[in-house]
């Protein structure tokens, strides 16, 4: 009997893959609480990108709202959240700073320059050690950070319209 | 009245299906020999109404009838008629047309090739092959049906996606479906196995060119996969850990471990559990590839459609073939009993970790593209897991496994020595670390990775020559005629060569790229020069020229070196007006050596361009690496041992046991 266990392994392995992929079919992106709203958003300088050695440093934006976004340009849900991004830099509601995560100056600045740069800022994160600190489970996600520079807000995967509109919108204005 | 063939034709051939996957294995069971004799008659049945539907399907496309939805969707009246024909596999119904298709080859082909198998093994072989028919039949019927009428009917077509408007398009889906659902033959010989209780070494004689024919097909139709998009997506990239392309990757390198270990259980008998649960993986993975792709649970370039119907559809159809077949392996492989022992150091011990290291590989890989639906199902958002991930897991899992590819092959079987393999490969080792020293350092640049890169590939392809050399050394030492003992070598001897030297090729193409490679993004004015690395790119402008079906701004570069000009290159920004969209064509000039790369960005202001450049050293090693590889696969299959199966096999046995003694 207990070889015959042995030999259903491989059976109950593909079970378990099953049950996700059925659950997979009926899921849509969805937020999920991080237990970092609510917190102080960890401080961090890091190089900008395309700013020829100068820092950003995230200190420096007490006082006012602002949206981090980690993005990459090997991310591909990134490109699909990218127009969002671009509307919400039009209207001038907010200002959005990206944290380029894992990726290479080269081809993050590539992206921007062929799709648009919806960024006041874009600092870089080339080893993943700011994520780290803010718990980036992948990309992209983006935090509402407020006046004080705690963190209101945390969107895991892309921010769409439907977000925009019923979660961030109303958050800013909250906040401002 | 072309599409109603065509539909009344699926219809048979499903029914036909039906009669395949049941009918004869119940005469199996029972012993009743007119339902056995079905199998063949109703499996060719079958493959000549899928071809008639599939001609039905693209005489629709020739003939632009766009009052069939599926054409309408996917063509257009001003579309070449090469893309047209192609253009059937360029959305969901048709990609599904095209599987059944190649499944229905490959059943043709069982039955006219496999004659020397027993008559009860062929017939349970044929008929696994038609219940795995049945329910792709069944899907694309009840739920993707492509001859749906479009009433009225439309004026024109809304065009095949402008990314699919190229050659690639022709070849790469059909041969990379060749390679993915040849798997299914393997599959069926596994099930066959199992029903029938016997397994040995005539069954993984019986396996192997099957199993070899899929796997030239695979690493064939991944290399064209790669290579356009390559050139087409404009980013110089050649492979993105797309979900669609990692569930290509992943049956090939299971597939690559069943080569492997069917090899072990033809020679030694051992390893016999294990080679029927990798047929059944690397089937299992082409299908869960199909699934992933097919039900829109993973967004990816390649997605379509995104019904949750459909999903539930293949989810059943993966549950019950995938779940059957593991079920049956639970049920009958503890019979079957572990085979020869073996010592720590041998070959069965060196090609078990090979099998563990490919296997692993494809763990990570499958952990990867499943890892942001897992974390979705869990809860978590929808992340992705980009190139960092693989790029860090996967080599770090297949750097050891390489490193022994170049001990297997000098390993004896049973038992080896560890000091005897070192002896014999010093000298591959010395070239190794030379070359691992001098090549990043004439290159430019030595870095870690570079050096492990380039020791493993010259390592690979260096200690595969060694063995040739050995073989023909030992041979000589017996008889001492050159000639004869070079044409005295089995060609799968050869064949495993190749492969292996194309592994090298491949490896070191992979790492010179990666470590060399210089790229420039700017903006340039007509008559601007931009230097590359140590070529110059002069911007001459750009012109508007009209395609067949688009309009497009087609730039001029002159490219020199130290002075001279080397080649021009026209690098277009294409405008498809019937689906609105923009693409980018880049133009390439191709070298051993190196590739220079340009694509066009954004025209800006001032008849300035943004432009991007690429110089990619020995890129096009990376493909020749696949290609020398499945000519590897070729020449394996050439083997005359496989084309005199079963007649005489007691002498056969005997060359089979030199082919593997260095």
């Amino acid at each position: 009997m207990s070889r015959m266990v042995k030999f259903l392994i491989p059976l109950a392995l593909f079970l378990i893959a099953v049950g996700f992929l059925f659950k997979g079919l009926y899921l849509d992106p969805h937020e999920v609480p991080s237990p970092l709203v609510g917190k102080l958003a960890p401080t961090f300088q890091a190089p900008i990108l395309g700013g020829a050695g100068k820092t950003f440093n995230s200190a420096d934006m007490k006082g006012q709202v602002w949206l981090l976004n980690v993005w990459a340009s090997w991310c591909g849900a990134c490109r699909d959240e990218h127009p969002v991004l671009m509307a919400m830099e039009k209207t001038g509601q907010i200002a959005t700073y990206g944290l380029d995560y894992k990726d290479t100056d080269a081809e993050a600045q590539a992206v921007l320059d062929a799709n648009g740069n919806p960024y006041k800022v874009v600092a870089t994160d080339a080893d993943g050690k700011i994520g780290i600190d803010y718990g980036v489970y992948g990309v992209p996600e983006t935090y509402v950070i407020d006046k004080t520079g705690v963190i209101r807000y945390k969107q895991i995967g892309p921010i769409t319209d439907e977000v925009l509109l019923t979660k961030i919108v109303p958050l800013l204005k909250e906040l401002q | 009245m072309i599409p109603e063939i065509g539909q009344f034709s699926l219809i048979l051939a499903f029914c036909f299906a039906i009669v395949q996957g049941t009918v004869p294995l119940v005469g199996v069971w029972r012993n009743i020999a007119t339902l056995s004799n079905l199998a063949v008659p109703a499996a060719r049945a079958q493959f000549v109404f899928i071809v008639l539907a599939f001609i039905c399907l693209d005489y629709s496309f020739y003939a632009n009838d766009f009052s069939v939805l599926y054409v309408a969707s996917n063509s257009n009246s001003h579309l070449p008629l090469a893309y047209r024909l192609a253009a059937l596999w360029g959305g969901h119904e048709g990609s599904m047309m095209l599987w059944v298709s190649i499944l229905a080859v490959w059943t043709m082909a069982v039955t006219l090739f496999a004659k020397s198998l027993p008559e009860t093994f062929r017939i349970r072989l044929i008929s696994v092959m038609g219940m795995v028919s049945i329910g792709f039949l069944a899907f694309i019927i009840f739920t993707s049906n492509p001859f749906e009428r479009l009433i009225p009917a439309a004026l024109d077509g809304r065009d095949l996606n402008p990314l699919l408007q190229d050659p690639g398009m022709v070849f790469h889906p059909p041969v990379l479906y060749m390679g993915y659902v040849g798997f299914s033959v393997a599959f069926a010989f596994a099930i066959a196995a199992l029903l029938d209780g016997r397994l040995d070494i005539t069954w993984a004689r019986w396996t192997r060119p099957w199993t070899t024919v899929a796997w030239v097909f695979l690493t064939l139709g991944i290399a064209f996969g790669s290579k356009w998009a390559y050139y087409e997506l404009g980013w110089g990239g050649w492979w993105f850990w797309d979900a669609v392309e990692n569930a290509s990757f992943m049956p090939w390198l299971v597939g690559t471990a069943l080569i492997h270990s069917l090899a072990v259980t033809e020679k030694r008998d051992a390893f016999k559990v294990w080679t029927v649960l990798l047929s059944i993986c690397a089937f299992s993975l082409s299908l869960l590839g199909t699934f992933l792709v097919r039900s829109g649970v993973l967004t990816s370039v390649h997605a379509f459609a995104t019904d949750p119907r459909r999903g539930v559809f293949i989810l059943l159809y993966l549950v019950i073939v995938i779940g059957g077949a593991l079920l049956l392996f639970a049920w009958r492989a503890p019979k079957v009993g572990l085979g020869e022992k073996f010592d720590v150091v041998s070959r069965e011990s060196m090609l078990l970790t090979n099998n563990v290291v490919l296997v692993a590989a494809a763990g990570s890989v499958l952990l990867g593209t499943m890892y942001p639906l897992l974390m979705d199902a869990l809860g978590a958002g929808k992340i992705s897991v980009g190139p960092p991930y693989f790029d860090s897991v996967f080599v770090a899992i297949m750097a050891p496994g390489l490193f022994l590819m170049g001990l297997g092959p000098l390993a004896k079987w049973k038992k080896a020595s560890l000091p005897e393999i070192g002896l014999r490969l010093r000298v591959a080792a010395v070239i190794s670390l030379v070359s691992a020293l001098l090549v990043p350092l004439i290159m430019g640049k030595l870095t870690v990775m570079t050096a492990v890169g380039v020791f493993l590939g010259i390592w690979v392809a260096s200690t595969s020559l060694i063995l040739l050399i050995n073989r023909i050394k030992t041979r000589q030492a017996a008889t001492p005629n050159f000639l004869e003992n070079i044409k005295g070598i089995p060609l799968a001897f050869y064949g495993m060569l190749l492969a292996h030297l194309g592994i090298g090729v491949f490896i070191l193409g992979v790492t010179l790229v990666k470590g060399f490679e210089s790229e420039q993004d700017l903006r340039m004015e007509v008559n601007d020069v931009a230097k590359v690395g140590n070529l110059s790119f002069l911007f001459k402008g750009v012109q508007e020229i009209a395609g067949p079906n688009y309009m497009s701004s087609q730039g001029t570069f002159s490219v020199s070196s130290n002075g001279k000009e080397i080649t021009v290159l026209k690098p277009e920004k294409r405008f498809y007006p019937v689906q609105g969209s923009v693409m980018t064509e880049a133009d390439i000039e191709p070298g051993v050596f190196r590739d220079e790369y340009v694509s066009l960005g954004e025209p800006l202001e001032n008849g300035a361009w943004s432009v991007r450049i690429y110089i990619k050293p020995f890129v096009q090693w990376i493909w020749a690496g696949a290609i020398i590889m499945a000519l590897g696969g070729i020449l394996a299959l050439s083997d005359r041992r496989y084309r005199i199966v079963n007649k005489k096999l007691a002498k056969d046995t005997q060359d089979a046991q030199e082919v593997f003694e260095a």
